[in-house]
């Protein structure tokens, strides 16, 4: 179904995160980040909750997204248009459709590694308690879709421009719109402008809100559509962006 | 094997490329001459499917790179301009990611590599990082690139451009080692260049394609065989004494 060259690719680009310092910086920044928010002993963490769930772990993994997607995502497309080394890829056979989406499966599987290394703290929960495995996958699965739809978000702003701290930057505001557009002070904001049904219609969009109904043990359809959908529209206008901008 | 026909493009209201055709068989090496900014690389980047041309056609071997570009592409090898790579696989490890992504088979994979290792006389640094060789090698790099997967037609942008005299002098010994089984389409502003190796030779200017024809009948057209002088001519306009075009 994935054809060959795809796959290829996949590979390359996965491999190529473990050439360079950023991947390494990436997952040791992750893991210590998420472990000491979890695990400091602060308001709403680990052991202020007092009860053996990952809910902790679970709240901050939008945040730390928030800032180490768009490093993962920035250099995508800006790398390889400033280099100059897209007029290498896409003169193989490869279209641009089946390189968008190597590129973008090859930044997830990255972060579902990361997430893979998280996985100690499944032991430690359930070491100290009887947690609910059900919610806990569903906290991870719901984490990686997140995952997805800010990746796919990043890629097309790593299309967008050749400069890498520029496409962090865009990715990061985009980001933080979309995992905030459901949050009061923004919907405020949008209702003194707009009617009611826009409102409604931002708030269905904000991702935050399909995670959290994920992750707190309540999956539906729609939200598996939700991030499916976001993940669509998102590579399909980097593809759109490529075939208009590759050449300058 | 190579025929470019009417191929035209533009950016916006500026026309880079204007209804340039030329035909190239095997065993051919067709010199494409310009001044900077003349259209070479961007009608390059149209026969390669890079570009989408504005209007007009290339085909490769059969293939239309408009309605065909997988096909076409597929018998294209191609050096593009300062000759780009990925900069942080090695030399070999990169060569076999080229060779995975033009289908090669994985069991005739690894003696391919090594025979354009031998080739492109990069066995020294097979297990080197590409961004730590220098020019020259890098530059055979790309020519490797090219190669992996025996393409019938090769497009090469100026790719003895930065290149010291001896590693120029290799880059075209190699390339005329080619000549004879493929069709070769090569782009440069050395005019040295285009008698030491092309067979014949196009020349445009602002897009246009201002002469065609072989590197002597291009030298004859000056009293005293100054290429450079006809060049000029051909390119500016301007008269030279002796020189007719
Ligand atoms: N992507 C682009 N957008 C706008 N103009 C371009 C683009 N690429 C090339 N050009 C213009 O087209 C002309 C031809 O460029 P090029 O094909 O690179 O010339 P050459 O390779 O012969 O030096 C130049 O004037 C260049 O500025
Ligand atoms: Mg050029």
């Amino acid at each position: 179904m994935i054809a060959q060259v795809t796959k290829e690719l996949m590979i390359k680009e996965i491999k190529s995160y473990f050439k360079t310092p950023l991947g390494y910086v990436f997952l040791v920044i992750f893991l210590f980040g998420i472990g000491y928010l979890t695990f400091e002993p602060g308001r709403g963490s680990f052991f202020y909750m007092r009860e053996a769930s990952m809910s902790a772990f679970f709240r901050y993994i939008p945040w730390m997204f928030l800032f180490l997607i768009p490093a993962v995502s920035m250099k995508l497309w800006a790398e390889e248009r400033k280099s100059g080394s897209i007029e290498l890829l896409l003169t193989m056979p490869i279209t641009v459709r089946q390189a968008v989406v190597a590129k973008f499966l090859a930044s997830w599987a990255f972060i579902g590694l990361a997430l893979l290394g998280t996985t100690p703290m499944i032991f430690t929960v359930s070491y100290l308690g009887n947690p609910d495995f059900g919610v806990i996958i569903l906290g991870y699965l719901a984490s990686f879709l997140m995952a997805g739809a800010l990746l796919a978000v990043g890629g097309f702003f790593s299309a967008l421009t050749k400069n890498q701290v520029v496409s962090f930057i865009l990715t990061v505001v985009a980001c933080f719109i979309l995992i905030m557009a459901g949050s009061p002070p923004i919907l405020e904001f949008i209702s003194a402008l707009l009617p009611k049904y826009f409102v409604d219609l931002f708030e269905s969009l904000s991702v935050l809100n399909h995670f959290d109904s994920i992750e707190r043990g309540v999956f539906s359809l729609s939200n598996l559509w939700f991030f499916a959908v976001t993940i669509f529209f998102w590579l399909f206008g980097s593809i759109i962006l490529l075939n208009e901008n590759k050449a300058n | 094997m190579l025929e470019v026909k009417d191929i035209s493009k533009k950016f916006g209201d500026f026309q880079a490329v204007d209804s340039v055709s030329f035909k190239a068989e095997k065993g051919e090496v067709l010199g494409f001459l310009g001044p900077n900014g003349a259209g070479k690389s961007t009608t390059m980047k149209m026969i390669t499917g890079f570009l989408n041309s504005s209007s007009g056609d290339a085909i490769v071997c059969g293939a239309s790179v408009n309605d065909n570009p997988l096909e076409a592409q597929a018998s294209i090898g191609y050096v593009p301009e300062n000759a780009p790579l990925y900069e942080e696989m090695y030399v070999r490890e990169f060569l076999e990611f080229i060779g995975k992504m033009r289908s090669l088979e994985a069991s005739k994979l690894d003696s391919r590599i090594d025979e354009i290792i031998k080739m492109c006389s990069l066995k020294e640094v097979e297990f080197q990082k590409i961004e730590t060789l220098s020019k020259g090698y890098k530059r055979r790099v790309s020519l490797a690139q090219s190669l992996v997967h025996d393409p019938q037609v090769l497009i090469l942008d100026e790719p003895t451009d930065g290149l010291d005299p001896n590693q120029k002098h290799d880059v075209r010994r190699l390339i005329k080692n080619l000549a004879k089984e493929k069709c070769i389409l090569i782009s440069t502003h050395i005019l040295e260049e285009v008698e030491e190796v092309c067979d014949r030779c196009i020349i445009i200017g602002e897009g246009k394609k201002l002469f065609e024809g072989t590197p002597k009948e291009l030298k004859e057209k000056s009293e005293k065989g100054r290429i450079q002088d006809v060049f000029r001519v051909i390119t500016t306009g301007q008269q030279v004494q002796g020189v007719a075009v």
